[in-house]
C-alpha cells in the first residue's frame, strides 16, 4: 500500500497548479476560522476576566447579572446568610464598580474598581511592585499592569489619582492573568474604601466571595442561596454563563459563527471543486488503473491520502498564518483579544476533516462509478 | 484460453442492442491472434469479456482451466493484474508520473517495493528501447515512443495474456508496422498469448489468426496473414 500511497502522492503534488489551488482554499478556510473563533475564544476570555483574576470557587449573586462587570449589588443580610449555611468556609463581600479617575494631567479616565474584603483580602492580585499591607495606609489603591495601564499614563509608586475629589495614591502595581474586556484599567482597593470613594445605591455588595469547606457543599450552598432568591455559581459556571451570553444574546456569537461558516464553506467550495476538476482530469487514467488490476479500496485510499495530506497541510500552514498575525497584533496592540485554544484547534481540524471528508466523497463516487470498459471504448 | 458462448448486449429490453451474439473460439499460448472487423462489430466487447473488464450477459471465458466470470472482483482484480497485460488506444499514461512510474505501476500494484519496481521497469523500458526516457513525463514523448511506454507497462508484470487496443490507431505506417514487428519478435513466446483488436489492414501480416467479426459475430477465423 505504501507504494500506492507514493504513487497517490506524486500525481498530487505533481500537479503544482491544482495542489496549489487545493492548499491556498484549505489554508485559507483555517486561516478565518481559527482567526475568527481565537478572537472570539479571546473576547469571552476578558469578559471573565473579573472571575478569572479574582478566583473564588463559588460566586453568589443577584440572578440577572450575566456579565461580572455589569453586577447588581445584593443586600448585606445576604452575606450573613451566606456565612451561615453549612458547609461555607467562608464567606467576603466584593465590591466592583466603574468610576472616572483624575489623572495628574487633568484628564478623566474611566477605570474599573474593585473593593476586596477589608480583613482578608481575599481576590487579591499578585504585586510585581510595593507591599499590600500598604493597601490599608490612606488612599491606598493597587494598579493592574496590564494592556490598559498606559491609559493612566504609566504610574509608579506614589502617584496620586483624584476618584470623586477623594485623592487616591498607587500602592502597588499588580499582574493578573487577564486583562478585561472594555478597555478600560482595573484599580484594586479594600471594599470599605470603595464604597467611600464611589457613590452607592442602598445595596454595596457586588457580589459575595464563598470557600466551601468541599466540593461535595457546593450543591447545598447553592440551594440555599436560591431559596435566599439569589444565584450561586461555582466560577467554571460563572464563565459559561458569561460565555452563554455573549454567544446567544449580543449577536456577537452569531455573526462569528456565520463568519465560520462562510469560511468553511469557501474552503470546501474551493478544495470540493479543485479536487472533483482534479478527478476528472485523471478519471480514463483511474479506469486504466482499474483496468490494470487496481481494487476499489485501492482507488479509495489514493483519494483519501490526496485529500487528507491536502487537508493537513492546509490546516498547518492556516494555523502557523494565524498564530503568526495574533502574535504580532498582540505585539502591536497589547489589548488585541485572540487567544488560541485547543477549542479552535480541534474545531478547524473537524472542519477541515469535513472539507477532505466531503472532497473525497464527490471524487471517489466519480472514481468508483468509472467502468475499465469505458476506458477500451475511449 | 476460451471463450464459450459469449452474449452481450446493452440498454433495456424494447431497445436492446446485441454487440456480441454467441461467439465461442479459442486462443493458444505462442499465438498472436487478430479480432478484426468494421466499427461497431463488438471487437473491443468481446475483448473485454475475455480480459475480465465487462461481464458477459451469458456465456463464459476459461484461462488456465479457470472461469474468470466465477470470481469475485477481487479475484478479478487479480486476474486482470497478475495475467492480462493491457495497451489501451489512448496509452493512458498518468502525465504527472515519470514513465518509469508509468511503467512501473503494475509492479507497485503487486505490492512489490518502490526501487525494485522502478528497477524492473527500467529494465522493461530498456527491452522497448527508450530507457533514456525513462525520467520524462510521457507528455513530452512523440506517439511512438508513448506506445512503447505503455507496452511497457503490459508487459512488466509478465503476464500470460497480452491486450493491444487498436494499437496502431495513432501511428504512422512505418511505425505501427515496426511497433507490431517488434512485439512479435521480443514479446510473443511459448507462455503467452497476444490478442489484438485493430482494424489496421497494414499490420495484418504479423497475425497468425485473425478472427473476423461482423455484427458480433465471428464470420470468419483465417489463418496467417489476412489483407
Amino acid at each position: 500500500m505504501k507504494g500506492i500511497l507514493k504513487v497517490a502522492f506524486k500525481l498530487l503534488v505533481n500537479d503544482r497548479g491544482k495542489f496549489v489551488a487545493l492548499l491556498v482554499g484549505i489554508t485559507f478556510a483555517v486561516f478565518l476560522i481559527v482567526q475568527l473563533t481565537s478572537v472570539f475564544a479571546g473576547i469571552l476570555t476578558k469578559a471573565s476576566a473579573t472571575i478569572i483574576n479574582i478566583g473564588a470557587p463559588v460566586w453568589v449573586m443577584d440572578p440577572a447579572v450575566n456579565n461580572p462587570l455589569n453586577s447588581i449589588q445584593v443586600p448585606d443580610y445576604l452575606l450573613d446568610r451566606v456565612r451561615s449555611i453549612d458547609g461555607v468556609n467562608y464567606a467576603v463581600p466584593l465590591y466592583s464598580g466603574v468610576a472616572l479617575v483624575k489623572l495628574q494631567d487633568g484628564f478623566y479616565q474611566p477605570c474599573t474598581i474593585l473593593g476586596l474584603d477589608d480583613s482578608s483580602l481575599v481576590g487579591r492580585p499578585k504585586l510585581i511592585e510595593g507591599n499590600i499591607e500598604d493597601i490599608f495606609a490612606e488612599n491606598g489603591f493597587i494598579v493592574v499592569k496590564d494592556s490598559e495601564f498606559h491609559k493612566l499614563e504609566n504610574p509608579t509608586l506614589g502617584t496620586t489619582f483624584e476618584i470623586n475629589d477623594h485623592r487616591a495614591v498607587v500602592i502597588g502595581i499588580a499582574e493578573v492573568t487577564s486583562s478585561t474586556l472594555f478597555g478600560i484599567p482595573t484599580l484594586y482597593t479594600t471594599f470599605s474604601r470603595a464604597i467611600q470613594y464611589i457613590p452607592s445605591p442602598r445595596f454595596t455588595i457586588a457580589y459575595i466571595l464563598v470557600e466551601p469547606k468541599s466540593g461535595k457543599d457546593i450543591p447545598r450552598i447553592k440551594e440555599e442561596v436560591a431559596k435566599a432568591g439569589y444565584l450561586a455559581l461555582t466560577d467554571q459556571e460563572f464563565q459559561q454563563r458569561v460565555s452563554n451570553y455573549y454567544k446567544y444574546q449580543t449577536g456577537v456569537g452569531t455573526n462569528i459563527l456565520i463568519m465560520t461558516m462562510t469560511s468553511f464553506l469557501v474552503g470546501l467550495s474551493i478544495c470540493g471543486q479543485t479536487f472533483y476538476t482534479f478527478v476528472l482530469e485523471n478519471l480514463s487514467k483511474f479506469g486504466a488503473l482499474k483496468a490494470i488490476g487496481a481494487k476499489s479500496y485501492e482507488l479509495i485510499a489514493m483519494i483519501l491520502f490526496q485529500t487528507l495530506f491536502t487537508g493537513l497541510t492546509g490546516y498547518g500552514l492556516g494555523v502557523g498564518f494565524s498564530s503568526l498575525l495574533i502574535a504580532l497584533a498582540k505585539r502591536r496592540i497589547s489589548s488585541y483579544a485572540a487567544d488560541i485554544t485547543f477549542y479552535n484547534l480541534g474545531l478547524a481540524f473537524v472542519l477541515v476533516l469535513i472539507i477532505s471528508a466531503i472532497s473525497s466523497f464527490i471524487a471517489v463516487r466519480k472514481v468508483i462509478k468509472v467502468e475499465p470498459f469505458d476506458i477500451f471504448r475511449g | 484460453m476460451k471463450a464459450i458462448d459469449l452474449v452481450k448486449w446493452f440498454g433495456p429490453e424494447e431497445i436492446r442492442t446485441y454487440a456480441v451474439r454467441e461467439v465461442s473460439f479459442e486462443a493458444y499460448y505462442g499465438e498472436m491472434l487478430y479480432i478484426t472487423g468494421p466499427s461497431g462489430s463488438g471487437k473491443t466487447t468481446l475483448l473485454s469479456m475475455i480480459s475480465g473488464i465487462l461481464r458477459p450477459n451469458s456465456g463464459t471465458v476459461v484461462v488456465e482451466g479457470k472461469e474468470i466470470w466465477k470470481m469475485t472482483p477481487n479475484e478479478l482484480a487479480d486476474f486482470r493484474l497478475n495475467t492480462v497485460g493491457f495497451v489501451f488506444q489512448d496509452y493512458n499514461l498518468f502525465p504527472k508520473l515519470t514513465t518509469v512510474e508509468n511503467v512501473a505501476l503494475p509492479l507497485i500494484l503487486k505490492r512489490q517495493n518502490w526501487d525494485e519496481a522502478i528497477r524492473q521497469a527500467l529494465e522493461v523500458l530498456d527491452i522497448v528501447g527508450i530507457r533514456n526516457r525513462a525520467e520524462l513525463s510521457p507528455s513530452k514523448l512523440s506517439g511512438g515512443e508513448q506506445q512503447r511506454v505503455a507496452l511497457a507497462r503490459a508487459i512488466v508484470g509478465r503476464p500470460d495474456l497480452l491486450i493491444f487496443d487498436e494499437p496502431t490507431a495513432s501511428l504512422d505506417g512505418p511505425t505501427g508496422k515496426k511497433i507490431i514487428g517488434f512485439i512479435r519478435e521480443n514479446l510473443l513466446n511459448e507462455h503467452r498469448c497476444i490478442l489484438i483488436v485493430t482494424h489496421d489492414a497494414r499490420i495484418f501480416e504479423f497475425a497468425d489468426r485473425n478472427l473476423k467479426m461482423e455484427d458480433g459475430r465471428i464470420v470468419e477465423i483465417v489463418s496467417g496473414g489476412v489483407s
